[in-house]
C-alpha cells in the first residue's frame, strides 16, 4: 500500500515538474534518525526519487506554502494539511491556481517517542492505534478535503464524538484544570517552535515580538508563559485545523492541543463551523449571526 | 489591615452606549461602587481580547466590558463580532481553570443609567467575592 503511494507520488511529482505545471514540489524525504522523515523541496525532476511516504511524515507541509510567493508549488498533503490549505485560502493567503495538491489518504502518523520507548530502534511491522499521535487518534478527515491528484484509495473515516478529550477534561474541577495548565505551561522555554510549525501562525510580527505595544515580558515567569499559551491558542480560534504540528514541534513535550481543541469544539458547538472544509466560507470570527448565544452576559 | 478588600476593576465601555449610560447614572445621581475604572473605547468591537488578558496579567482583579445592545451598535455590527470573541475567550479562560467571574460582559444603552449602576454593583460584588487575585498575575515588585 505505502509502496504504491510512494510510486504514485514520485510519478506525479515528476510529471508536474517536467510539464512545468509547478516550479517546486514540497514533500518528504527519508529522515536521518529512526521513525523520522524530513521535509524536502524538489525543483529538478530527476530528484523525485528522494520523495518518500511513511507513517512518520507528520509535519504539516502547508506551513511552507507562503515561503514561495512567486512560484507555482506542488505539495504533498495528508487530510489535516489539506485543511490548512483550505483555511489559508479562506483567509486569502493562497491562490488555488498556484498550488498543485497531491493528496495522500492518511492512516495516521506514529508517535516517535512512544515507538522509541516501546521498541527502541527496531520498528515493528504492525502498529496499533495507541501508537498514533493524539491528533491522529481524533482525526475526522484522514482523506484530503481538496486535491488535484489522489495517490490511493480513500481510507475509512471515523464517526465518533470528535472531542472526547475535551469533554473529559471539562469534568475536572477549576483547581485541577488550573494545576494542569500550570504544570504544562511551566515547562515552556519560549522557543516558539509551536508557532513556527503552524501554517496559521503567519503573522509578520507575532504579538510576543512587538515592543509597542508590549503585550508580554520576555521572561519565563509562570504568568509570562501562561499568557503566551493563552494568546497563541486564542489566535487560533476559528482557524486551527487540529493537525497537531504545534504539539509535535514542542521540544519540551508540552501538551498544547487541549487549548486549541477546546476552542475548536466551541466554534463548532456555538457557531456551527468546521474549520478547513470550505474555502469560500468566511472564518467564524470574521462574521456573526444575529442569533449567536449570549447567555454569558450579565 | 481589616479594611474591606476593594477589587481593582477595569471597565471597557463603548463610547456610544455604556459610557453614555455611565454618564447618565452620574447626572441622575444613582449610587454605584467606585471600583470599576472606566476606559472609554469607540465600540465593543474595538476590544481586542488581548486587552482583557493583558489587564489580568498587569494586575487588575477583574475586567468588565460593556457595549451597545444588539442592533444598537453605532457602527451597526461591532458588538456582534465582539460577542463571538468574548464567548470564546470566556469559555477558554474557564477551561484553563481561571475564575469565570473575573471577566464580565454586558450590554447597557445610553438611556439605562439605572441599569448601568446595577451592573456596576453586580460586577463589583462578584469580583469582590473572589478575593484578591493570584492567577496569571505578573509580579513586578521583585
Ligand atoms: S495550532 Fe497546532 S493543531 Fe492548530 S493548526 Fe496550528 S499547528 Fe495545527
Ligand atoms: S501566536 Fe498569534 S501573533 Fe503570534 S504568529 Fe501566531 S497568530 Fe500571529
Ligand atoms: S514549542 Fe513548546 S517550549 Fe517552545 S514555545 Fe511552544 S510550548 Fe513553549
Ligand atoms: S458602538 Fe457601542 S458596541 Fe459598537
Amino acid at each position: 500500500m505505502a509502496d504504491k503511494i510512494v510510486e504514485n507520488i514520485r510519478k506525479e511529482a515528476k510529471r508536474i515538474l517536467e510539464e512545468k505545471i509547478v516550479d517546486i514540489v514540497i514533500g518528504f524525504e527519508k529522515g536521518t534518525l529512526p521513525y523520522t522523515a524530513s521535509p524536502v523541496f524538489i525543483e529538478n525532476p530527476d530528484d523525485v526519487d528522494k520523495l518518500i511516504w511513511n507513517r512518520y511524515c507528520h509535519n504539516n507541509l502547508a506551513v511552507y506554502l507562503r515561503n514561495f510567493p512567486d512560484k507555482k508549488i506542488g505539495i504533498i498533503v495528508k487530510g489535516c494539511d489539506s485543511r490548512s490549505i483550505v483555511a489559508l485560502m479562506a483567509e486569502k493567503q493562497l491562490t488555488r491556481e498556484n498550488i498543485y495538491i497531491i493528496g495522500v489518504p492518511c492512516e495516521g502518523m506514529l508517535d516517535k517517542n512512544k515507538l522509541l520507548e516501546e521498541f527502541g530502534d527496531n520498528p515493528p511491522i504492525e502498529v496499533k492505534e495507541e501508537f498514533l499521535y493524539p491528533s491522529c487518534q481524533y482525526c475526522e478527515h484522514k482523506n484530503p478535503v481538496i486535491y488535484d491528484f489522489l495517490t490511493g484509495e480513500p481510507v475509512q473515516e471515523k464517526e465518533e464524538e470528535p472531542y472526547p478529550d475535551v469533554v473529559e477534561f471539562e469534568k475536572k474541577t477549576l483547581d485541577e484544570r488550573w494545576k494542569y495548565f500550570q504544570e504544562e505551561a511551566s515547562k515552556c522555554i519560549r522557543c516558539y517552535a509551536c508557532r513556527q510549525a503552524c501554517p496559521m501562525c503567519y503573522c509578520e510580527e507575532c504579538f510576543v515580538d512587538t515592543n509597542s505595544p508590549k503585550w508580554l515580558d520576555p521572561g519565563i515567569d509562570l504568568p509570562d508563559l501562561q499568557v503566551w499559551h493563552i494568546i497563541r491558542a486564542y489566535h487560533q480560534a476559528g482557524r486551527c485545523v487540529d493537525c497537531g504540528a504545534c504539539e509535535r514541534a514542542c521540544p519540551m513535550d508540552i501538551k498544547i492541543l487541549w487549548l486549541t481543541r477546546k476552542l475548536n469544539k466551541d466554534v463548532r458547538d456555538l457557531f456551527e463551523f468546521e474549520i478547513g472544509i470550505d474555502p469560500e466560507k468566511v472564518p467564524p470570527l470574521g462574521t456573526f449571526s444575529l442569533y449567536d448565544k449570549e447567555e454569558f452576559l450579565i | 489591615m481589616d479594611k474591606e478588600y476593594e477589587p481593582n476593576i477595569i471597565a471597557f465601555l463603548c463610547n456610544w452606549c455604556s459610557y453614555a449610560g455611565a454618564d447618565l447614572a452620574g447626572v441622575s445621581r444613582f449610587q454605584y461602587p467606585a471600583n470599576p475604572k472606566v476606559v472609554r473605547v469607540p465600540c465593543s468591537g474595538r476590544i481586542n481580547p488581548m486587552f482583557i488578558v493583558k489587564s489580568l496579567y498587569e494586575g487588575l482583579d477583574g475586567v468588565w466590558v460593556s457595549g451597545c445592545h444588539p442592533g444598537d451598535c453605532h457602527y451597526n455590527t461591532g458588538n456582534y463580532y465582539a460577542r463571538r470573541r468574548f464567548a470564546l475567550l470566556k469559555n477558554m479562560l474557564s477551561h484553563i481553570g481561571f475564575e469565570e467571574d473575573r471577566t464580565l460582559f454586558s450590554w447597557v444603552s445610553a438611556s439605562e443609567g439605572n441599569i448601568f449602576a446595577d451592573k456596576a454593583k453586580e460586577v463589583t460584588a462578584r469580583i469582590k467575592k473572589l478575593g484578591p487575585r493570584k492567577k496569571l498575575l505578573k509580579n513586578r515588585d521583585i
